[in-house]
């Protein structure tokens, strides 16, 4: 199943080239540390992904400067930050507030849900969408928690500010 | 006064875990397989995990119900049949059937394992259930949610079984068990493969003025617009044009979840033994919030308080919801 033309990342605004591809250089070496911790913590999850263990996921936290390509390949894991204008196409693509996203990673809110508010975009592969749901909503444990805690103190307390941020303006606009 | 147990949905052993951890009574699941109506990708347990489940959920007191609602295509009974022994062996502690020819496998091999008839089965009159009962041992009829509470009184007074009642979740009111709409456009039986409206078929897409579409093997089904909420990608709830309805309508059902948490007594006082809440597709934080909010309510009623009930409107389709045909056959 092909994206459709309405589906691709939303347009990067003009003159926020620079600023993506340098976070996308500053985040990178974080993501790949905290994806390899996750897929090695948590075997299980690759067996629920099945036949999609090598379909491109385009993770997109609306307000952050650049889009997460997520390929849970235990053999050849990818999980990079990319910007907008050079995200992968084809795949599946879930679009959201960074929070939501995290608290959906977590199971602290529930996917269906925040698709029938409109506050979670969906497109692409919807098959691969769900399992890569069902497959993290089979973990145990938070997710963001374990990645905050391999930044000790300072990352729990980012975590915890990001919570409080969030949980205060949940239903804040995703758009941009 | 009925036991009014909680029979909460599971679709992954963590979501089993949590059900039990937030006051089940009893915890309903299936296999990676067409033996049960919720065979989505990415859900369900291997044999090996229910084992694990079910050691869990006997440890803390609850019981663990096996879906094995799809019917068997002729001649092709081995799978279920298979699922059946695989179930028994690992210590269920009732199978939920549709089929009954299944259900005639399990009661002449598993005579020792309660058979309950599922909602898929469309049991709607004293005389269906009393035929399971008669036929196969029949424990308890889930009943299809087309009836009032006076019927339901009516027929707890006819049948020899419990009634299980669906009081939360998905509100398909299509005839249950017998709804071919995803089959005929996708080709995958929901009575048969177990998948309504499976997600290989499903599309979304999103549009320039903040609408967003959905579509079925290429149908469009729905459009949303920018504001509105949106609900499942099913058939029976699309909203279609007809030339008398050009604005577009929806012709079968509309995006709604039941929830008759505010029925929960009369529901007990009809006879009511067990209360079914749907979602078995549904995250760990959907099982955490419903399970919880309805054990504390149920607790409350049985402790002769009024109910203290959680708001669950953010947990329902469309963001809507309605108490159907139990409150009035008027409903729509």
């Amino acid at each position: 199943m092909s994206l459709s033309a309405h589906s691709a990342p939303h347009a990067t605004r003009p003159g926020t080239a620079v600023v993506s591809r340098l976070a996308c250089t500053l985040v990178q070496p974080l993501l790949s540390r905290v994806v390899r911790r996750i897929a090695d913590r948590h075997p299980s999850l690759f067996a629920r992904l099945g036949p999609h263990q090598t379909t491109d996921f385009l993770i997109d936290p609306v307000e952050l400067p650049f889009a997460l390509h997520l390929r849970p390949d235990p053999q050849a894991l990818v999980f990079r930050a990319v910007p907008r204008d050079a995200a992968p196409r084809g795949g599946a693509v879930i679009r959201g507030r960074f929070m939501l996203l995290l608290e959906l990673i977590d199971s602290e809110e529930d996917g269906d849900a925040a698709f029938f508010s409109r506050d979670l975009e969906v497109s692409g592969d919807t098959e691969a969408v769900v399992r890569l749901r069902n497959a993290l909503d089979d973990i145990d444990g938070s997710i963001a928690e374990e990645t905050a805690a391999m930044f000790g103190p300072p990352g729990r307390a980012i975590l915890a500010r990001l919570r409080r941020a969030y949980d205060a303006h949940p239903k804040e606009s995703t758009a941009r | 006064m009925s036991l009014a147990e909680l029979i909460c949905p599971a679709g992954t052993p963590a979501a089993l875990r949590t059900a039990v951890d937030a006051g089940a009574d009893a915890v309903y699941c299936g296999f990676q397989d067409a033996t049960n109506a919720r065979n989505f990708p990415g859900l369900n347990f291997t044999p090996e995990e229910l084992a694990a489940s079910v050691a869990y959920a006997h440890d803390k007191g609850a019981k663990v119900l096996l879906a094995l609602n799809t019917y068997p295509p002729a001649g092709k009974v081995d799978l279920w049949r298979q699922a059946a022994d695989t179930g028994a062996r690992l210590g269920v502690d009732a199978f939920i059937v549709a089929d009954m020819g299944v259900a005639d496998y399990i009661a002449r091999t598993h005579p020792g394992i309660r058979l309950h008839l599922s909602v898929q089965a469309a049991a709607s009159s004293p005389e269906a259930i009393r035929y399971y009962c008669e036929n196969f041992g029949v424990r308890r009829v889930v009943l299809p949610r087309i009836l009032t509470i006076p019927e339901i009184r009516q027929i707890r007074r006819e049948i020899p079984c419990e009634i299980e009642t669906f009081i939360f979740g998905n509100h398909g009111l299509m005839v249950e068990g017998r709804c071919s709409l995803t089959n005929y456009l996708t080709g995958q039986s929901t009575n048969m493969d177990g998948v309504c409206s499976p997600a290989s078929d499903v599309a979304y897409a999103r549009h320039e003025d903040g609408s967003m579409s959905s579509q079925l093997a290429g149908f469009t089904i729905d459009c949303f617009g920018p504001a509105e909420k949106a609900g499942y990608p099913t058939i029976c709830k699309g909203r279609y044009t007809a030339p008398h309805r050009p604005e577009g309508y929806y012709a079968f059902e509309e995006p709604v979840s039941l929830n008759l948490s505010r029925l929960l007594p009369e529901l007990i006082e009809a006879g009511v033994h067990a209360f079914k809440i749907e979602g078995r597709q549904r995250s760990k934080s959907y099982v955490r919030g419903v399970v919880t909010a309805f054990r504390r309510a149920v607790d409350d009623i049985r402790a002769g308080r009024p109910a203290n009930m959680a708001d669950l409107v953010a947990l329902t389709e469309g963001q809507k919801q309605t108490q159907g045909a139990f409150e009035t056959k008027k409903w729509r």
